[in-house]
Protein backbone atom coordinates (compact mmCIF):
# COMPACT_ATOMS: atom_id res chain seq x y z
CA UNK A 1 0.00 0.00 0.00
CA UNK A 2 1.50 3.46 -0.97
CA UNK A 3 1.67 5.41 2.64
CA UNK A 4 0.53 8.47 1.19
CA UNK A 5 -3.12 6.93 0.80
CA UNK A 6 -3.38 6.64 4.49
CA UNK A 7 -4.42 9.11 6.60
CA UNK A 8 -3.73 9.02 10.30
CA UNK A 9 -4.87 6.32 12.68
CA UNK A 10 -7.82 7.44 15.04
CA UNK A 11 -9.91 4.30 15.25
CA UNK A 12 -8.70 1.07 16.43
CA UNK A 13 -10.67 -2.23 16.81
CA UNK A 14 -10.32 -3.43 20.69
CA UNK A 15 -12.06 -6.46 21.00
CA UNK A 16 -12.56 -8.03 24.72
CA UNK A 17 -12.91 -11.84 24.75
CA UNK A 18 -13.11 -13.64 27.74
CA UNK A 19 -13.32 -17.39 28.76
CA UNK A 20 -15.10 -18.19 32.11
CA UNK A 21 -16.35 -21.67 33.73
CA UNK A 22 -18.23 -19.84 36.37
CA UNK A 23 -19.67 -21.56 39.16
CA UNK A 24 -22.97 -20.80 40.18
CA UNK A 25 -22.49 -21.84 43.95
CA UNK A 26 -25.16 -22.94 46.16
CA UNK A 27 -27.72 -20.44 46.07
CA UNK A 28 -27.92 -19.78 42.39
CA UNK A 29 -28.10 -23.08 41.72
CA UNK A 30 -31.21 -23.46 44.25
CA UNK A 31 -32.58 -20.85 41.91
CA UNK A 32 -31.69 -22.80 38.50
CA UNK A 33 -32.71 -25.91 39.99
CA UNK A 34 -35.86 -24.86 40.62
CA UNK A 35 -36.79 -23.50 37.29
CA UNK A 36 -35.39 -26.82 35.73
CA UNK A 37 -36.86 -29.46 37.99
CA UNK A 38 -39.58 -27.87 39.43
CA UNK A 39 -41.00 -25.11 37.31
CA UNK A 40 -40.79 -23.19 40.48
CA UNK A 41 -38.54 -19.52 41.47
CA UNK A 42 -36.53 -19.95 44.15
CA UNK A 43 -35.37 -16.98 46.11
CA UNK A 44 -34.20 -16.82 49.96
CA UNK A 45 -35.07 -14.21 53.21
CA UNK A 46 -32.63 -11.82 54.13
CA UNK A 47 -31.93 -11.83 57.97
CA UNK A 48 -33.77 -7.77 57.52
CA UNK A 49 -36.92 -9.70 55.59
CA UNK A 50 -36.32 -9.05 52.04
CA UNK A 51 -36.24 -11.60 49.59
CA UNK A 52 -34.07 -11.82 47.29
CA UNK A 53 -34.45 -13.85 43.53
CA UNK A 54 -32.65 -14.65 42.44
CA UNK A 55 -31.33 -15.53 45.92
CA UNK A 56 -27.70 -14.46 46.75
CA UNK A 57 -25.79 -16.41 49.72
CA UNK A 58 -25.24 -13.03 51.82
CA UNK A 59 -27.20 -10.02 52.26
CA UNK A 60 -25.99 -6.93 50.22
CA UNK A 61 -26.91 -5.12 52.70
CA UNK A 62 -25.66 -5.83 55.98
CA UNK A 63 -23.03 -8.91 54.90
CA UNK A 64 -24.91 -11.12 56.49
CA UNK A 65 -25.60 -14.82 55.53
CA UNK A 66 -28.89 -15.11 54.19
CA UNK A 67 -31.67 -17.40 55.73
CA UNK A 68 -34.25 -19.80 54.27
CA UNK A 69 -35.11 -20.57 51.05
CA UNK A 70 -38.41 -18.85 50.05
CA UNK A 71 -41.00 -19.58 46.62
CA UNK A 72 -42.19 -16.61 44.95
CA UNK A 73 -44.93 -16.62 43.07
CA UNK A 74 -44.88 -16.73 38.96
CA UNK A 75 -47.24 -13.84 38.57
CA UNK A 76 -46.03 -10.14 39.25
CA UNK A 77 -46.43 -6.53 38.99
CA UNK A 78 -44.03 -4.50 35.99
CA UNK A 79 -42.61 -1.54 38.28
CA UNK A 80 -40.50 -0.30 35.52
CA UNK A 81 -39.68 -0.74 31.92
CA UNK A 82 -37.57 -0.33 28.68
CA UNK A 83 -38.51 -0.31 25.00
CA UNK A 84 -36.13 -1.07 22.60
CA UNK A 85 -36.07 0.23 19.58
CA UNK A 86 -32.50 -0.10 18.39
CA UNK A 87 -30.80 -3.62 17.58
CA UNK A 88 -27.42 -4.44 19.35
CA UNK A 89 -24.73 -6.91 17.84
CA UNK A 90 -25.40 -10.77 19.64
CA UNK A 91 -29.13 -9.71 20.52
CA UNK A 92 -31.37 -11.99 18.45
CA UNK A 93 -34.52 -10.83 19.57
CA UNK A 94 -36.49 -8.06 16.63
CA UNK A 95 -37.58 -4.63 17.59
CA UNK A 96 -39.23 -3.48 19.48
CA UNK A 97 -39.82 -5.59 22.22
CA UNK A 98 -39.88 -4.60 26.21
CA UNK A 99 -37.82 -5.74 29.37
CA UNK A 100 -38.97 -4.77 32.42
CA UNK A 101 -37.99 -4.96 36.50
CA UNK A 102 -40.95 -7.14 37.97
CA UNK A 103 -41.45 -7.45 41.44
CA UNK A 104 -42.79 -11.33 41.52
CA UNK A 105 -45.50 -11.34 44.18
CA UNK A 106 -43.76 -12.36 47.40
CA UNK A 107 -40.36 -11.01 46.48
CA UNK A 108 -38.50 -7.69 47.99
CA UNK A 109 -36.62 -6.68 44.53
CA UNK A 110 -37.54 -7.06 41.22
CA UNK A 111 -36.81 -9.41 38.42
CA UNK A 112 -35.50 -8.52 34.62
CA UNK A 113 -37.20 -9.91 32.04
CA UNK A 114 -39.22 -9.99 28.84
CA UNK A 115 -43.01 -9.04 28.59
CA UNK A 116 -44.53 -9.93 25.25
CA UNK A 117 -48.75 -10.66 24.66
CA UNK A 118 -49.01 -7.03 24.44
CA UNK A 119 -47.93 -4.67 21.75
CA UNK A 120 -45.23 -2.78 22.69
CA UNK A 121 -46.21 0.58 23.65
CA UNK A 122 -48.91 -0.80 25.49
CA UNK A 123 -46.28 -1.54 28.19
CA UNK A 124 -47.16 0.86 31.62
CA UNK A 125 -45.95 0.53 35.44
CA UNK A 126 -48.80 -1.02 37.46
CA UNK A 127 -49.18 -3.82 35.00
CA UNK A 128 -49.73 -6.93 36.16
CA UNK A 129 -48.04 -10.43 34.44
CA UNK A 130 -47.25 -13.91 35.33
CA UNK A 131 -44.71 -16.13 33.91
CA UNK A 132 -44.95 -18.24 30.32
CA UNK A 133 -43.50 -20.83 30.91
CA UNK A 134 -41.38 -22.99 27.98
CA UNK A 135 -42.74 -26.69 27.77
CA UNK A 136 -42.09 -29.09 30.63
CA UNK A 137 -39.53 -31.20 28.43
CA UNK A 138 -37.73 -27.98 27.17
CA UNK A 139 -37.32 -26.44 30.96
CA UNK A 140 -33.33 -25.68 31.27
CA UNK A 141 -30.88 -24.30 33.98
CA UNK A 142 -31.15 -20.37 32.89
CA UNK A 143 -33.98 -17.91 33.09
CA UNK A 144 -34.68 -18.89 29.19
CA UNK A 145 -37.11 -21.42 31.27
CA UNK A 146 -39.44 -18.50 31.19
CA UNK A 147 -40.53 -17.28 27.68
CA UNK A 148 -41.54 -13.86 28.89
CA UNK A 149 -43.98 -12.56 31.00
CA UNK A 150 -47.24 -11.48 29.96
CA UNK A 151 -50.30 -9.40 30.82
CA UNK A 152 -52.16 -11.89 33.96
CA UNK A 153 -55.75 -10.08 33.36
CA UNK A 154 -55.50 -9.11 36.93
CA UNK A 155 -56.41 -5.47 37.11
CA UNK A 156 -53.07 -2.90 37.74
CA UNK A 157 -51.49 -2.63 40.45
CA UNK A 158 -51.99 0.48 42.63
CA UNK A 159 -48.99 3.04 42.53
CA UNK A 160 -48.81 2.64 46.23
CA UNK A 161 -48.33 -0.80 46.10
CA UNK A 162 -44.70 -0.62 44.23
CA UNK A 163 -43.74 3.22 44.38
CA UNK A 164 -40.88 1.66 47.44
CA UNK A 165 -39.64 -0.71 44.78
CA UNK A 166 -38.83 2.36 42.01
CA UNK B 1 -35.22 -30.33 46.84
CA UNK B 2 -33.93 -33.44 45.70
CA UNK B 3 -30.65 -34.75 47.14
CA UNK B 4 -29.14 -34.02 43.71
CA UNK B 5 -29.84 -30.21 43.89
CA UNK B 6 -26.26 -30.33 46.74
CA UNK B 7 -24.28 -30.42 43.64
CA UNK B 8 -23.21 -27.24 42.32
CA UNK B 9 -23.65 -25.85 38.72
CA UNK B 10 -20.94 -25.02 36.57
CA UNK B 11 -20.95 -23.25 33.46
CA UNK B 12 -18.62 -22.39 30.25
CA UNK B 13 -19.11 -18.46 30.12
CA UNK B 14 -17.90 -16.20 27.51
CA UNK B 15 -18.05 -12.94 27.59
CA UNK B 16 -16.84 -10.91 24.49
CA UNK B 17 -17.46 -7.40 23.45
CA UNK B 18 -16.38 -5.90 19.46
CA UNK B 19 -14.99 -2.49 20.84
CA UNK B 20 -13.86 -0.06 18.76
CA UNK B 21 -12.07 2.85 20.30
CA UNK B 22 -10.67 6.20 19.27
CA UNK B 23 -7.20 6.78 19.47
CA UNK B 24 -6.80 10.44 20.42
CA UNK B 25 -4.15 12.40 18.94
CA UNK B 26 -0.97 10.91 20.99
CA UNK B 27 -1.43 6.92 21.11
CA UNK B 28 -2.89 7.80 16.81
CA UNK B 29 0.59 9.16 16.09
CA UNK B 30 2.24 6.30 17.83
CA UNK B 31 0.28 3.56 15.75
CA UNK B 32 0.22 5.84 13.17
CA UNK B 33 4.06 5.69 13.06
CA UNK B 34 4.19 2.21 13.62
CA UNK B 35 2.78 1.90 10.42
CA UNK B 36 5.50 3.43 8.93
CA UNK B 37 7.90 1.21 10.67
CA UNK B 38 9.15 3.72 13.43
CA UNK B 39 9.03 3.92 16.93
CA UNK B 40 7.40 7.12 18.66
CA UNK B 41 7.67 8.38 22.16
CA UNK B 42 7.15 11.67 24.13
CA UNK B 43 9.46 13.68 26.20
CA UNK B 44 7.95 14.93 29.86
CA UNK B 45 9.16 18.36 30.85
CA UNK B 46 12.05 16.84 33.10
CA UNK B 47 13.31 14.96 29.97
CA UNK B 48 12.32 11.39 30.34
CA UNK B 49 10.45 9.84 27.88
CA UNK B 50 7.46 7.43 27.63
CA UNK B 51 7.02 4.90 25.12
CA UNK B 52 4.57 4.00 24.08
CA UNK B 53 3.38 7.82 24.64
CA UNK B 54 1.00 9.36 26.71
CA UNK B 55 -1.32 12.61 26.14
CA UNK B 56 -0.66 13.86 29.44
CA UNK B 57 1.93 13.89 32.05
CA UNK B 58 1.33 11.36 34.80
CA UNK B 59 2.28 13.78 37.29
CA UNK B 60 1.58 16.67 36.20
CA UNK B 61 -1.43 16.44 33.85
CA UNK B 62 0.53 18.89 31.84
CA UNK B 63 -0.37 18.04 27.86
CA UNK B 64 2.46 16.42 25.90
CA UNK B 65 3.38 16.82 22.73
CA UNK B 66 7.24 16.96 22.03
CA UNK B 67 7.52 13.47 19.72
CA UNK B 68 10.69 11.46 20.02
CA UNK B 69 11.73 8.76 17.58
CA UNK B 70 13.14 5.64 19.14
CA UNK B 71 15.21 2.96 17.70
CA UNK B 72 13.78 -0.74 18.15
CA UNK B 73 15.92 -1.71 20.20
CA UNK B 74 16.03 -2.41 24.23
CA UNK B 75 16.38 -4.01 27.14
CA UNK B 76 14.02 -6.59 28.92
CA UNK B 77 13.26 -5.44 32.54
CA UNK B 78 10.77 -7.88 33.49
CA UNK B 79 8.88 -11.11 32.00
CA UNK B 80 7.12 -14.19 32.53
CA UNK B 81 7.31 -17.24 30.28
CA UNK B 82 4.54 -18.52 28.31
CA UNK B 83 4.59 -21.92 28.21
CA UNK B 84 1.22 -23.08 27.11
CA UNK B 85 -0.06 -20.09 24.44
CA UNK B 86 -4.07 -19.95 24.35
CA UNK B 87 -5.72 -19.27 21.45
CA UNK B 88 -6.30 -15.86 21.80
CA UNK B 89 -2.71 -15.29 22.20
CA UNK B 90 -2.09 -15.24 18.29
CA UNK B 91 1.02 -17.57 18.76
CA UNK B 92 1.03 -21.07 19.27
CA UNK B 93 4.39 -21.40 20.17
CA UNK B 94 5.67 -20.51 23.74
CA UNK B 95 7.08 -17.11 23.99
CA UNK B 96 7.66 -14.31 27.23
CA UNK B 97 5.05 -11.14 27.92
CA UNK B 98 7.37 -8.58 29.00
CA UNK B 99 8.39 -5.32 29.72
CA UNK B 100 10.85 -3.87 27.77
CA UNK B 101 12.83 -0.34 27.52
CA UNK B 102 13.58 0.95 24.08
CA UNK B 103 16.81 2.41 24.12
CA UNK B 104 16.50 6.23 25.22
CA UNK B 105 13.29 5.22 26.64
CA UNK B 106 12.99 5.49 30.71
CA UNK B 107 9.44 3.90 30.69
CA UNK B 108 8.99 -0.19 29.97
CA UNK B 109 6.87 -0.98 26.94
CA UNK B 110 4.58 -4.65 27.50
CA UNK B 111 5.36 -6.59 24.39
CA UNK B 112 6.28 -10.35 23.18
CA UNK B 113 9.87 -11.94 23.35
CA UNK B 114 10.08 -14.70 20.84
CA UNK B 115 13.24 -16.97 22.54
CA UNK B 116 14.29 -20.59 21.78
CA UNK B 117 13.67 -21.41 25.22
CA UNK B 118 12.80 -19.85 28.75
CA UNK B 119 15.96 -20.63 29.94
CA UNK B 120 17.37 -18.19 26.99
CA UNK B 121 14.67 -15.39 29.08
CA UNK B 122 16.64 -12.64 31.71
CA UNK B 123 15.96 -9.34 32.93
CA UNK B 124 18.87 -7.37 31.37
CA UNK B 125 18.61 -9.00 27.69
CA UNK B 126 19.08 -6.71 24.65
CA UNK B 127 16.02 -7.53 22.57
CA UNK B 128 15.34 -6.18 19.07
CA UNK B 129 11.67 -5.51 17.47
CA UNK B 130 10.65 -7.81 14.96
CA UNK B 131 8.28 -5.96 12.41
CA UNK B 132 5.40 -7.50 10.50
CA UNK B 133 5.50 -8.17 6.97
CA UNK B 134 2.24 -6.09 6.15
CA UNK B 135 1.66 -3.29 8.96
CA UNK B 136 -1.99 -1.72 9.63
CA UNK B 137 -1.16 0.88 12.65
CA UNK B 138 -1.64 -1.11 15.35
CA UNK B 139 0.83 -2.56 18.16
CA UNK B 140 0.85 -5.87 16.07
CA UNK B 141 2.88 -4.13 13.73
CA UNK B 142 5.95 -4.59 16.10
CA UNK B 143 5.24 -8.70 15.54
CA UNK B 144 7.79 -9.58 18.46
CA UNK B 145 10.87 -8.73 20.28
CA UNK B 146 13.83 -11.46 19.79
CA UNK B 147 17.20 -11.76 20.94
CA UNK B 148 19.93 -8.90 19.88
CA UNK B 149 22.40 -11.46 19.18
CA UNK B 150 19.75 -13.47 17.12
CA UNK B 151 17.87 -10.79 15.20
Amino acid sequence: MSEDAQGPITMIRTPVDLEYNISAGPDLTLFLRGLKEEKKLYGRRSPNGDVYIPPRGACPVTGQPMLEEVEVSDHGTVTTFCLINIPIEGQELKPPYVFAAIILDGASLPLFHMIAGIAADEARMGMRVKANWKPDDELVLSLESINYFEPSGEPDADYDSYKEHL
Amino acid sequence: MSESSAEILTAPYRLKYSYKRTTGPVIGRFLTDLRDGKITGVRRPDGAVMVPPREYDPETGEALSEFVSLPDTGVVTGWTWVAEPRQLHAMSTPFAFATIQLDGAHTGMLHRVVAPDESVMRSGMRVRARWAAERVGMITDIECFVPEESA
